[in-house]
Order: structure tokens, then C-alpha cells, then sequence
């Protein structure tokens, strides 16, 4: 399988704080990454570092590389802007704007620069389609977006991720802030979505990574432990350590 | 929801069927080689205990998968548990009819399609073979137990072919090695007839989640 980001030794600190060791790491096309550790280990520094969202916080400095479709995404000549659209973003809480439903989804196309109606109400269709969220709000997409239930505000999230066609969606902790039924609709949808995009999501819940992701990575005091194919991570981990904290005999 | 999960029951389902079928095809052809020579009665089950094998193994592989990336519980869990349990049982099945066809080519023909009593002890493990598959198939909890309660009748058997091959043998010796090799295939009917019974079983905890015992009653080790 081809993949769509690489990572060559990717250290991080904030200030004199090194929050990431050496990570070196392959995300494959089409595929999901789980980031499984305990909190504090660097996963979701890791995440953000994916999209340059660490660039927002002061006293950041990063060295090694990440490579997205084989270009360095720290380079001069990359539009942070259009790499975030490339790469979208889903959070741990559920973060609608303010607006309608149908706003909320045409924001990101608007901003670069879609005003065409039929065009806008497209999108807006397929990427509430894609986020299994279309049939329960398709009568209401004039209605204000924080009238909707915390599961359904997180797939109007994902809609809203999904309505620039980005190719790779993050995902940090989508489904903690959400009911069983809620959380086991989006582990439905993330299996579905990664026919079209890469998914890489954050998860505190082991299970889920064993449920839906097709590669797990364990993070420990900032240091990748173990990557490997779920089955083998979850089945025959090789590290110790690993076995210890999914096993749940951590410390 | 949980698609996946759905698809990967339904496949364990598919495959555990299908070696229901294989388990029964294996007695089946060794039965009938038992009432008439079968010429290719050696390739036939060598060639059903290898595909029955290769089917434990991946059910076995499929159950694992399972249960580590689905948590299965409630009724789930019951079921990939009995699969577990169920593929050994079946696996035993086709060893048994595979030794027993060996056993076959070197009796004399006479002897055996002239003794009706191991066609119809033959006929009855078929059965319980396939109703405990049935019941499987059908979720059927009462066919289980019907299985479970049917093996006196195969012991009893059992145990009348016995006493008719020890008095064959009192009466004429030079009848010996043909009547014991009788009775080897006698046992082997027998203990096919128990492995059934311990499908129907797991079939029986399956369905309701609880187990009976060999005498149909109520085992309270498995509740959950």
C-alpha cells in the first residue's frame, strides 16, 4: 500500500520540554491509525503536529520530518492553509459554530471561495451523506447546529471536515465526549470513510482501536513504542511495555 | 452498526456450517463403504479430513479475531465461545470416520455388508451428526437436547454388538479378527455419536446460556 505520510524522525519540545522522541512512522493510504497510550504520552501532540496545528502555539520547536504525498510539510513553500484542508481535523469535543447546519458545512467551502448555491448545497448534501448524518437532518438544515444531540453535533463535524475533500482526517478522541450507541455510529463511519480518506484517530479506548483501526501505534513519555498491525499489536505485542498497558498492568 | 462485527458472526456461521456438512459427508462415505465396496474410499477421506482440518484452523484464527477486535458478549460471546468448543468436537468427527475407513479396507467384504446391526448403529450417529448441525443451523435448543438424550439408544447399541461379536467369536475363532475389527468400528460409531453430543451441547449453550448434561439435565458450570 502506498503511503501518504511519512515521518523520519520527529522530535518536539515545548520550550525546554521535549514532548516527542525520534518518531518515525508510515500512515498508509486508505487505511486507519490508531494512537493508543496513556494521557501525556505525546499522541496527541503527535496528531497535531500532522497538520501544523502546533505552529498556533508559542514555544514550539519541532526537527526531523513529516512528508505528506512525499513533500516535506514544514517546508517554506507550504500554504499551512491549504495543507489543513488537505488534512482535516475532528476534535475530542464536539465543536460546532454557532449557525445553521447547513452554514456550519458550507463554511470551509466558502472560505475558498465556492459562493455558487447549487454547488455549495452539493456539498453540503454529499458530505452530510458521508458522515451518516443526512437522513436525520435533512429537513432541518436551516435550523441552528447546537440543537443537535452531542453524537449528531460530531458527525455535523466530520461533514464540516469532510466538506473541503480533505485526504487525510485526524481524529482525537471523537467519541469520549459521546453515548455508546453515538460512539458506536462513528467507529461505523470511520470504517466506511477510509474507502475514500486516510484516518488517524486518538483514542483512550483500546477497544475501539482494536475494533476499527487496520495499524496501531503505542505512545509512551513521547516515544513511539510499538507500531504494528492491530491484529499482531493486540494479539503478540512485541515490546513489553506494550503488553503491560494494553493488558492493562501498566505501572 | 457494527457492521463489521455482523459480517465476521455471519462468515464464523458460513464456515462452521460448512464443516457440519464435511463432518457429515466423511461419515456418510465411510458408512456406505460399509454396505459396499468404494473404490476410492481412501483418496475421498483423506481428501474431507484435510479440508475439515484446514477449517478448524480457521475457524479457530476467525474466533480469535473476534474476540480481540469485537469484545463479543451476551449472546455473542456465547456463540464464538461454542464455535471454539463446537470445531474440536467436529475436527474429531473426521479423524474418527478417516481411522474407521482404514480400518474398512482390510475387512472381509461379506462379514461386513451382511451385518445389519452396524448399518443401523451407522444410520443413528449419522443422525445425531446432523441434527445437531441442524439444530445449529435452525437455533434450535430442543433438537440439541432431542441429540443429547439420543445417545442411550446409539450406547445401547453399542453395547448389544458387543455381546453379538463375543458370542460370534465363541462360536467359530476363525471369525475373530473380523469380528473385532467389527467391534473397532462399533466403538468408533459410538465415540462419533459422543462428539455430536457434545456439539449439541455447545449448540444447547449457545442458544439458551446455560448447558445440559448427557442425560439432558440442567448444568450449572456454564451459566452466565
Amino acid at each position: 500500500m502506498k503511503n501518504i505520510i511519512t515521518v523520519n524522525d520527529l522530535c518536539l519540545w515545548y520550550g525546554n520540554h521535549q514532548a516527542l522522541h525520534h518518531i518515525h512512522m508510515d500512515i498508509p493510504k486508505n487505511s486507519v491509525t490508531a494512537f493508543i497510550g496513556p494521557s501525556g504520552c505525546g499522541k496527541s501532540t503527535f496528531l497535531k503536529t500532522l497538520n501544523r496545528m502546533n505552529d498556533l502555539i508559542d514555544d514550539v520547536k519541532i526537527t526531523g520530518e513529516v512528508r505528506y504525498n512525499n513533500q516535506d510539510i514544514f517546508s517554506p513553500s507550504v500554504d499551512v492553509n491549504m495543507l489543513r484542508k488537505e488534512i482535516g481535523m475532528v476534535f475530542q469535543k464536539p465543536n460546532p459554530f454557532p449557525m445553521s447546519i447547513y452554514d456550519n458545512v458550507a463554511y470551509g467551502p466558502r472560505t475558498h471561495g465556492i459562493k455558487n448555491k447549487v454547488k455549495l448545497d452539493e456539498i453540503v448534501e454529499k458530505s452530510l451523506k458521508d458522515a451518516a448524518i443526512w437522513e436525520e437532518v435533512k429537513d432541518r438544515l436551516h435550523k441552528s447546529a447546537m440543537s443537535l444531540s452531542g453524537g449528531q453535533q460530531q458527525r455535523l463535524c466530520i461533514a464540516r471536515a469532510l466538506a473541503v475533500e480533505p485526504k487525510v482526517l485526524l481524529m482525537d478522541e471523537p467519541t469520549s465526549a459521546l453515548d455508546p450507541i453515538s460512539t458506536a455510529k462513528i467507529e461505523e463511519l470511520v470504517t466506511v470513510l477510509k474507502e475514500q480518506y486516510t484516518i488517524i484517530i486518538v483514542t483512550h479506548n483500546m477497544q475501539q482501536a482494536a475494533r476499527i483501526s487496520d495499524q496501531t501505534a503505542f505512545f509512551l513519555l513521547g516515544e513511539l513504542v510499538e507500531l504494528d498491525s492491530t491484529k499482531r499489536l493486540f494479539s503478540q505485542p512485541k515490546e513489553k511495555r506494550t503488553e503491560d498497558y494494553i493488558t492493562g498492568r501498566f505501572g | 452498526m457494527r457492521k463489521k462485527f455482523d459480517e465476521q458472526l455471519k462468515l464464523l456461521h458460513k464456515e462452521l456450517t460448512k464443516m457440519g456438512v464435511l463432518c457429515e459427508d466423511a461419515i456418510e462415505t465411510v458408512a456406505k463403504s460399509l454396505l459396499s465396496r468404494n473404490q476410492t474410499l481412501e483418496e475421498t477421506m483423506d481428501s474431507l479430513n484435510h479440508e475439515i482440518k484446514q477449517l478448524r484452523r480457521s475457524i479457530e484464527s476467525l474466533c480469535l479475531d473476534i474476540i480481540m477486535q469485537q469484545q463479543p458478549v451476551a449472546k455473542d460471546l456465547r456463540k464464538v465461545s461454542s464455535a471454539m468448543k463446537m470445531v474440536t468436537d467436529l475436527e474429531r468427527i473426521g479423524e474418527q470416520a478417516t481411522d474407521m475407513s482404514n480400518l474398512i479396507l482390510h475387512l472381509h467384504e461379506a462379514y461386513v455388508f451382511e451385518y445389519n446391526q452396524i448399518h443401523q448403529m451407522a444410520k443413528d450417529t449419522i443422525n445425531m451428526v446432523t441434527d445437531s448441525m441442524d439444530a445449529y443451523v435452525q437455533k434450535d435448543a430442543e433438537k440439541a437436547k432431542r441429540v443429547i438424550l439420543f445417545d442411550d439408544v446409539v450406547d445401547l447399541k453399542f453395547k448389544e454388538i458387543k455381546k453379538d461379536l463375543i458370542h460370534r467369536i465363541a462360536q467359530n475363532l476363525d471369525q475373530g479378527e473380523d469380528a473385532l475389527d467389527l467391534f473397532m468400528i462399533a466403538k468408533y460409531f459410538e465415540g462419533m455419536a459422543d462428539h455430536a453430543v457434545n456439539v449439541a451441547r455447545w449448540v444447547h449453550f449457545s442458544i439458551l446460556g446455560y448447558s445440559l448434561k448427557e442425560n439432558g439435565e440442567v448444568e450449572g458450570r456454564h451459566n452466565i
